[in-house]
């Protein structure tokens, strides 16, 4: 086998062992890994009994996963998944960390935790060495100081070995440790897998971390002089192709998206555009950045910075920040001085919240402040747009379920629902100001001004709801489709070194890696379709605490359909029969029918028939 | 790769640590003038490359024996699982691979020089440690500490 080992470390947290789980070449021509194989492995194992099993209870796995371009392509990426404590289905959620490349060093391709351990426990993994290890004394510790303690506790003996790297650890912070929902898995000191919720999962099982370190090979590579070839050739391109990217990262946007875009959520997503200069990347290298380029292991765009910033005498550390969290806790909260946003991004890193999850409840939060549903007596103090203090108090109070943070640590939808009962409205009083899609808050890229990536089915027909990296679109055989990020999560690679890259010379380096024959046509006829479909079924079985109604929830958030109030773009706004109408081809050009459910014969040409019962599940369920 | 035929970051002759965010240490092996690592050798499988200046390995006699490791004042020479020698940087002969793609890439970030003179290269041997406290003194100031411990 070429580019991946067809070997799985599962280990089983209520009993304390752990073994290796084989995985024969087909599953991974079929399915890739990552996201792709995350799917399979769930469905295999808790298909038949989904709906009745709890996301944060032991019956959840927790799936750490590369794919065959881990550690091959450039850039580094690896997959977390289970079923999701925020759609109730399967979300391949990306982070960047050196860990990927370490478990397949380690002889795996991806550790698999089951159970949940009575104490804290964290994984330490070295090789075939496995040990499920104390972690009552890191229990309760935020990034900065976590990661120094256990860059202690795993330190390599300098004097029996030389010098070797530092064992990279996934972690979670007190947010995941208190099952809030919003809690990804974190990475460094400002990676996390945030969309899906997965922090809150590895929380429940009492996981504080894990830690790999693998002092073998990779997987050889099937044809090793194209390969050198072809990888010295991607990373002269990637930065070449993509130099706002490697200048200003994804810092460029701040201005770029709301003032030439008009994509940007902005107090909650009631405007998408702003004309404030001062609120760029610019001022962001001229008054943050201390250091310009921050790359991840193997990666040649280096598009993230190092910011620091001082309020009041404290200090924050974080990278850009990345346009989505200073988006989400920034203009979203209507805070447009950069270091007060690059302050709530390192606050939100430091507790273990994902910026985007959190900074959309809490933007939602203020916005029902703003119109009455929420009091000062429900808060216990005032949430004002732009109060940076207000904030940054939020964000703790969510991360240690505290007071109001308590319903919003459930994330945007759950809350909106908590909420509406707490003050007796009907559901859709609350839910118009949820700015989510199939519980995962939408990503900062708005789909009004027409003017952006996302298309106005981006998080309609997503299968990962309002994951902005995981967008559905038109035509479907192209990298408009989410068949594209299916593959790209599911051979897990970083999308951002694949911009304007063409999609044949990846597919090419996937042939060199694996030594497959896959074709263009196959990613996006079967391979794409087929992990598509498999998410879509376990996301449309749902449960235990929330199922998906296609003829309600395959929509766009009530905000959406409201006309932008300014900017170059006034006045657009969604329409729904634009909307239904695309929904339907999309739909119908996968293979599933106008509600979004696969048919017999699309499961059959998938190779999916053991599907069937629980597509008759969810008809049941639906009364269809 | 070049070494190996194989993507093998354990085997690579250059480590990077990464304290914290920036803060990323490349360790390698810097051809000091002394070569403590030589003198220590007890089976004499370590020698000097004349035309180089570079610390080569006689496979066959090294014994993984680590007196090289430990005599050296910047823990260079690496033991890897797998291979019943120690690894250090051999500058591929006097065509370093690793200039060739960084200059390739367009990062233009390392170049090919004769050696330096004994009083520039002294200061480079020093462990990755130390090396990260003076860096993150500068780029984080009196955050230092709270970040790294170091």
């Amino acid at each position: 086998m070429n580019g991946f080992w067809g070997k799985l470390l599962e280990v089983d947290l209520t009993s304390g062992s752990h073994r290796e789980v084989k995985v024969s070449p087909t599953i991974f021509r079929k399915f890739l890994g990552g996201r792709g194989l995350a799917a399979w492995l769930l469905w295999s194992e808790l298909g038949s009994k989904w709906e009745s099993v709890d996301p944060l209870g032991p019956e959840n796995m927790l799936l750490i996963l590369t794919g065959p371009l881990t550690g091959y392509y450039p850039g580094i990426k690896l997959i977390v998944s289970g079923k999701s404590p925020q759609t109730n289905g399967v979300v391949g959620s990306a982070v960047s960390s050196e860990i990927a490349v370490e478990i397949k060093a380690a002889g795996y391709d991806g550790i698999v935790i089951k159970g949940s351990s009575k104490d804290p426990v964290y994984l330490y993994v070295h090789d075939d060495k496995v040990e499920v290890r104390d972690a009552s004394k890191l229990w309760g510790k935020t990034g900065i100081e976590l990661l120094k303690m256990l860059r202690d506790d795993v330190r390599v003996n300098y004097d029996l070995e030389g010098v070797k790297s530092i064992p990279p650890a996934l972690y979670i912070g007190p947010a995941g440790e208190n099952l809030v929902r919003t809690a990804p898995v974190n990475a460094k000191w400002t990676h996390g897998a945030g969309y899906g919720g997965y922090g809150a999962v590895m929380g429940s099982k009492k996981l504080k971390a894990v830690v790999v370190r693998g002092s073998g090979p990779l997987p050889k590579v099937a044809n090793l002089e194209e390969f050198i070839k072809l990888r010295n050739e991607l990373i002269r391109l990637i930065p070449s192709k993509n130099y706002w990217f490697k200048f200003w990262g994804t810092p460029s946007e701040y201005y770029f998206a709301g003032n030439r875009k008009s994509s940007e959520p902005i107090r909650n997503w009631q405007e998408e555009w702003h004309k404030n200069i001062e609120y760029s990347h610019h001022d962001l290298e001229t008054k943050v950045w201390v250091r310009r380029y921050w790359s991840d292991w193997g990666c040649p765009l280096s598009c993230m910075k190092v910011s620091i910033v001082d309020i009041d005498g404290n200090y924050y550390l974080t990278d850009g920040p990345d346009y989505e969290m200073g988006a989400y806790l920034g203009s979203n909260l209507g805070i447009f001085n950069v270091k007060e946003f690059t302050a709530l991004s390192a606050i939100a890193d430091n507790l273990g919240l994902c910026g985007i999850q959190t900074g959309n409840v809490v933007g939602f939060a203020f916005e029902l402040y703003e119109k009455g549903v929420l009091t000062r007596e429900d808060v216990g103090y005032e949430l004002r747009w732009g109060d940076f203090k207000a904030a940054s108090k939020l964000l703790e109070d969510i991360a240690y379920r505290r007071g109001i943070g308590k319903v919003l640590a459930e994330g945007t939808y759950r809350a909106a629902l908590k909420i509406a009962e707490m003050k007796g409205l009907k559901p859709e009083e609350v839910l118009k100001y949820a700015v989510q899609a199939k519980g995962i808050g939408i990503g900062a890229h708005g789909i009004r001004s027409k003017a952006d990536f996302p298309q106005p089915i981006a998080y309609v027909c997503s299968v990962q709801g309002g994951d902005h990296t995981s967008v559905a679109g038109l035509p479907i055989n192209t990298i408009e489709s989410e068949s594209w990020k299916a593959f790209f999560d599911s051979a897990v690679v970083c999308w951002f070194n694949l911009f304007n890259i063409p999609e044949d010379t990846v597919i090419k380096f996937l042939n060199v890696v694996t030594g497959w024959g896959m074709s263009k046509d196959e990613l996006y006829k079967e391979l794409g379709p087929r992990i598509l479909t498999l998410q879509r079924v376990l996301l449309l079985l749902g449960g235990p605490d929330v199922y998906w109604d296609p003829r309600v929830h395959d929509d766009n958030p009530p905000r959406f359909y409201e006309p932008l109030p300014n900017g170059p773009y006034k006045g657009k706004a969604g329409d729904r029969e634009e909307v239904k109408k695309l929904k339907v081809q999309y739909f119908s050009e996968l293979g599933w029918d106008e509600l979004g459910i696969p048919t017999k014969e699309t499961l059959s040409r998938l190779g999916l028939t053991e599907l069937e019962p629980a597509v008759e599940r969810v008809r049941k369920r639906l009364g269809i | 790769m070049r070494h190996e035929g194989v993507v093998w970051p354990e085997a690579s002759r250059i480590t990077v640590l990464e304290f914290a965010p920036g803060i990323a240490i490349p360790h390698t092996c810097v051809q000091c003038y002394d070569y403590p690592c030589v003198k220590a050798c007890p089976t004499n499988a370590l020698y000097v490359d004349s035309r180089t200046g570079a610390v080569l390995v006689d496979t066959g006699r090294c014994t993984l024996c680590g007196a090289c490791v430990r005599v050296c004042p910047a823990r260079v020479p690496k033991v890897v699982k797998g291979r019943n020698y120690v690894l250090i940087c051999d500058l591929c002969g006097g065509e370093p691979e690793c200039v060739k793609v960084c200059k390739e890439a367009g990062f233009n970030a390392l170049e090919l020089v004769p050696k330096p003179e004994k009083a520039y290269v002294d200061p480079y041997i020093t462990l990755p440690e130390v090396v990260a406290s003076k860096l993150s003194s500068k780029v984080y100031k009196g955050f230092s500490k709270e970040v790294l411990g170091l």
